[in-house]
């Protein structure tokens, strides 16, 4: 039963919302025709909306802190799954082989279209599994992650504009030029507090669009590059339909190779160090760890990630200009690792396809997009920070050196 | 006898406190040194001067390594420091607690070992070798310092006395020369004083390791120091033996105020 | 020689809007050790607030002066709620959270309300009516400095002075240079901690709400995006000074205030948001604690 302290508490929360967000909600002033509109609807809208989502904020709260108070995991349904594979090599082997399966066939059996969206995904799955490198692992907050790249999607469109450069060549020169300036950047800001990365990855990312709107002569201002080459494969030039499933396979054996990178990092000398220092950085020090040469491996790789998928972006677009490079694509990049699970690769994999999926078969969500990924980073690091499946360290046995994980 | 850690004339200022004074402090090899003194006399502090945490103000820091070369290392990085053979623990627990136990000690390992980024990649032979040789060590120190059971579990789901053995297997995982323990009895019981007086022996006779703890339970002080050196306000006002320490009236006056010295 | 102290006055102009801004950040920072991203928001809402109110008013008829006042009084009270409340939703819960989710959770709180702010009101720049007289004794130096300079100038004076007595002085402001010094003391000495850092918000948002009018009236126009920029320029200010450090936030909006007007008089105008950031990169490589910050020893 509901007791009437609580509805009290609510029914105050939702006239407190309606006070606040009254002017912006309701009052909508056309400057130019000299008319107010009142939106009083959407004063309803707050008073009902808020008064409701009070109790569940209450809810969550005090389950959060007697949890605590238990210090009982909470596990999710989620984890267990994932719990199980684990411990199940048989039934692991099984999934891949679905996947695996389900992943060739998808080219063949829908149409481009569903391909071009299944190529975002998965870009934004390596984007991701990138960021995680630097978010999740060594808990470093990058927030010009965009920056990275576009610094890779210009190497490739402009080494392909003036010299006819390949994709093949441009993708690890994107992937060097995207490791230089994340050394660049990262050395001097690195040394510092965790906050101050944040804030000059955040201007560093704004710094870089706003250089390649202006300065035109290198970067062709917003009006952008287009005519990208796309990749060929031996000198074949394929047609549009086939291009886009050849991209769809590279993007594949990419994103394998992320899984396979970032997974034999994870649990390696330099993995753990990554964590450690995530966890205490004065523990870390102490322990002989270099802050500087650890955090800085873990954001140039990073870079080096985004970097690379900058170039498979141009290529995939054949067209690229700064509006690319957001704030938001960063935002949105960070919510996907956030969503899913910091550290966590099974975790990104499904941030990454929950948040670009839902936007494209919910087209009523993507004007919504940029609230959803806001309110989906403070609701997750108030009330699961770890996010949807969360990073399960390996366990490691005595007798057979290898690991069960 | 030897001197392997020496500092001149160490001082540190926080603003315009003076934490620590001009302390002329050493440890010889094979000692266990007590550091005491009443709160906020500055012993945290010095620990971490000497580790590199927070640089002195003036002075200087001497280490002598298991080489015998006589190294300066006042403002060296912590990580440096570690590296030389001085490892610590702190005064608040400080472990990875989302890292397993196993995991922990092998942060520990950290700076003896040297596989990179392309090894880990790769997995080349040196790098496997070496993740088994970490593995199998870990294990062999979790051991030791009884902490078999909790192998696989996260650091923060450990019972407190278990993580302050595991901090101490911890830093004891960076092979050093030199152990700083800041209060290890703190918040333990008897019997659990009693297992870590042992432990603390056996750290300086089995592994030839020096010792040099803060710590206020004077009944582990007493029976476990060769010498004890007493700060006050930041300022070493004893340095004697156990015994002399015990009669100091320079000592008395600092814990017990001046009516009480005989 | 005249362009010269043209540039100078208007970076003085700048300067103390930036300087507004950035105590919001230096309190914050100060007392729960947070760069409260959202904090430009705040200030992007309480322009929003004023520009609505005072287009309303207008339309009813009150008179210049009475919506002058009505808008901004609206504004401040507006801009205070809405820190008050981020602070209870987006920072309170993660009091004892890592450090790492404070920072993503006020991130998610400044996008949250630029797109709330589109999507209830517009994407376009709306123009903002000048909310600053224009005065006759300034004519013969208005073509070096306007009356709404003057106006802006003499705010901010007021604003600061005002923050100082608080702080110095009043009850509240002992408490909370108690908290920023040591929470766990302060909360033993019977301070309310929540109720402290509540204020703190409160504070820096309502100064916030004043440089923001004051800019967007200034500048003549404004969107949902203007707190970003200007977020992250005013923090630029604060760690200039020295963050935590109140004069220093002062002195650093001036010192960023005038790197931009020289740069973008003397060189281009095309860069002059890259200005601010080189400035921010460089003063982190040479002095992370500012002009007028000490470098805290952490307590381990
Ligand atoms: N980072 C710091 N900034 C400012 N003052 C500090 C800092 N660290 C320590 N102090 C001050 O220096 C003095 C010595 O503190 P320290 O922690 O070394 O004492 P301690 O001897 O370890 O005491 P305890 O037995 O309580 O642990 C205290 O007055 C303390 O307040
Ligand atoms: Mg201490």
């Amino acid at each position: 039963m509901i007791k009437f302290e609580e509805i009290k508490k609510s029914l105050f929360v939702s006239l407190w919302f309606m006070f606040l967000t009254f002017p912006i909600m309701v009052i909508h002033v056309n400057p130019i025709d000299k008319i107010v509109n009142w939106r009083w609807d959407n004063l309803l809208f707050v008073g009902c909306g808020s008064f409701i989502l009070s109790f569940f904020w209450r809810y969550f709260i005090n389950r959060k802190k007697s949890g605590l108070r238990q210090s009982s995991p909470v596990i999710s349904p989620l984890s267990n799954i994932m719990a199980r594979l684990r411990n199940d090599p048989k039934l692991f082997r099984t999934l891949i082989a679905v996947l695996a399966f389900i992943a060739v066939a998808f080219p063949f059996t829908f149409s481009t279209y569903q391909v071009t969206i299944m190529t975002t995904v998965l870009l934004y799955i390596m984007l991701g599994l990138g960021l995680n490198i630097v978010v999740g692992l060594a808990g470093l907050l990058d927030l010009g992650y965009v920056a990275f790249y576009a610094v890779g999607a210009y190497s490739y469109a402009l080494l392909n504009y003036h010299f006819g450069l390949s994709f093949w060549i441009a993708l690890p020169v994107g992937a060097i030029l995207g490791a230089f300036f994340g050394i660049l950047l990262g050395f001097p800001v690195l040394r510092l507090r965790g906050d101050y990365l944040a804030i000059v990855t955040l201007g560093f990312g704004e710094i870089i669009r706003l250089i390649l709107e202006n300065w035109n002569d290198f970067s062709f201002g917003p009006s952008g590059i287009s005519n990208i080459s796309r990749p060929s494969l031996f000198g074949i030039e394929f047609s549009l339909k086939s291009s886009s499933i050849f991209l769809y396979f590279i993007i594949i054996i990419l994103v394998l190779l992320t899984i396979f990178v970032v997974n034999r990092l994870q649990h390696s000398r330099i993995g753990r160090a990554w964590v450690a220092l995530r966890e205490d950085e004065i523990a870390c020090q102490a322990m002989g760890i270099d802050k500087v040469k650890t955090k800085l491996a873990a954001f140039a790789l990073g870079a080096t990630w985004a970097g690379m998928a900058g170039v498979i972006f141009a290529a995939k677009t054949t067209f690229i200009n700064p509006a690319s490079f957001t704030f938001h694509e960063s935002a949105l990049i960070l919510s996907i690792v956030v969503l899913g699970g910091m550290g966590s690769i099974p975790g990104v994999i499904l941030g990454a396809l929950i948040l670009i999926l839902m936007p494209e078969y919910l087209r009523a969500f993507s004007d919504y997009r940029m609230l959803l990924f806001g309110a989906i980073m403070v609701l997750m690091m108030v009330f699961r920070p770890q996010g949807i499946i969360s990073d399960v360290r390996r366990t490691y046995e005595l007798d057979n050196k290898g690991a069960s994980g | 006898m030897n001197k392997i850690l020496e500092t001149i004339n160490l001082t540190m200022d926080f603003g315009g406190l003076r934490a620590i004074d001009g302390l002329d402090l050493h440890v010889n090899e094979g000692e266990i040194v007590a550091l005491i003194g009443p709160n906020g006399a500055g012993k945290t502090t010095f620990f971490n001067c000497i580790t590199g945490i927070s640089p002195p103000t003036k002075g200087e820091i001497f280490l002598t390594t298991r080489r015998k070369d006589r190294d300066k290392i006042d403002g060296l990085k912590p990580n440096y420091i570690t590296k030389k053979g001085m490892a610590r623990t702190f005064q608040n627990i400080r472990l990875f607690p989302n890292m397993t136990a196993l995991e922990n000690i092998m942060v520990g390992q950290h700076c003896r070992t040297s596989s990179r980024l392309i090894g880990a990649i790769f997995r080349n032979a040196f790098t496997v070798n070496e993740e088994k040789l970490v593995v199998e060590n870990s294990f062999h120190i979790l051991n030791r310092f009884g902490l078999g059971p909790y192998t696989n579990e996260y650091a923060k789901n450990l019972p407190y006395g278990a993580q302050k053995r595991l901090e101490i297997a911890r830093a004891m995982a960076t092979r050093p020369f030199l152990l700083l323990l800041d209060e290890p009895a703190a918040g333990l019981n008897n019997r659990e004083t009693a297992e870590l007086n042992v432990m603390i022996k056996s750290i300086r006779d089995e592994d030839k390791v020096s010792i040099l703890l803060i710590e206020h339970d004077m009944k582990l002080v007493m029976s476990i120091s060769d010498r004890i050196v007493v700060l006050n306000y930041g300022r070493k006002i004893a340095d004697a033996s156990p015994e002399d320490i015990k009669s100091d009236p320079a000592v008395i006056t600092a814990y017990l105020g001046e009516e009480f010295v005989a | 020689m005249e362009y010269f102290v043209q540039l100078f006055l208007g970076g003085l102009t700048r300067g103390s809007i930036y300087a507004l801004i950035a105590l919001g950040y230096t309190m914050v920072y100060g007392i729960v050790e947070l760069i409260n991203f959202a904090h430009g928001e705040i200030y992007m809402i309480g322009a929003f607030t004023a520009l609505i109110i005072a287009s309303v008013l207008g339309l009813y008829g009150f008179s210049e002066i009475s919506i002058i006042i009505l808008a901004s009084i609206i504004a401040i009270i507006y801009s205070s709620a809405y820190g008050y409340t981020v602070e209870k939703i987006a920072y309170k819960p993660l009091r004892h959270a890592p450090r790492l989710s404070p920072l993503i959770s006020a991130i998610g709180m400044s996008i949250f309300l630029q797109n709330y702010v589109l999507l209830a009101q517009t994407s376009d720049f709306l123009p903002f009516p000048s909310l600053i007289p224009e005065f006759e004794f300034m004519n013969p130096y208005s073509h070096i400095f306007s009356s709404a300079e003057l106006v802006i100038f003499c705010t901010t004076a007021v604003a600061m002075t005002l923050l100082t007595i608080i702080i110095k002085f009043t009850k509240v402001g002992i408490a909370m240079r108690a908290t920023a010094q040591d929470r766990t003391m302060a909360m033993l000495s019977g301070v309310n901690v929540n109720k402290i850092i509540s204020t703190t918000f409160v504070i820096g948002s309502s100064l916030a709400a004043v440089g923001g009018l004051l800019i967007a009236s200034h500048i003549g126009q404004i969107n949902f995006y203007i707190g970003f920029i200007v977020g992250i320029k005013a923090f630029t200010a604060a760690v200039l000074g020295g963050i935590g450090s109140i004069p220093g936030a002062v002195l650093g909006g001036f010192i960023l205030g005038w790197t931009e007007s020289f740069a973008t008089g003397y060189i281009s105008s095309d860069y002059e948001d890259v200005f601010a950031f080189a400035l921010l990169v460089l003063i982190l490589i040479f002095r992370p604690a500012g002009i007028m910050g000490k470098s805290r020893v952490q307590k381990v």
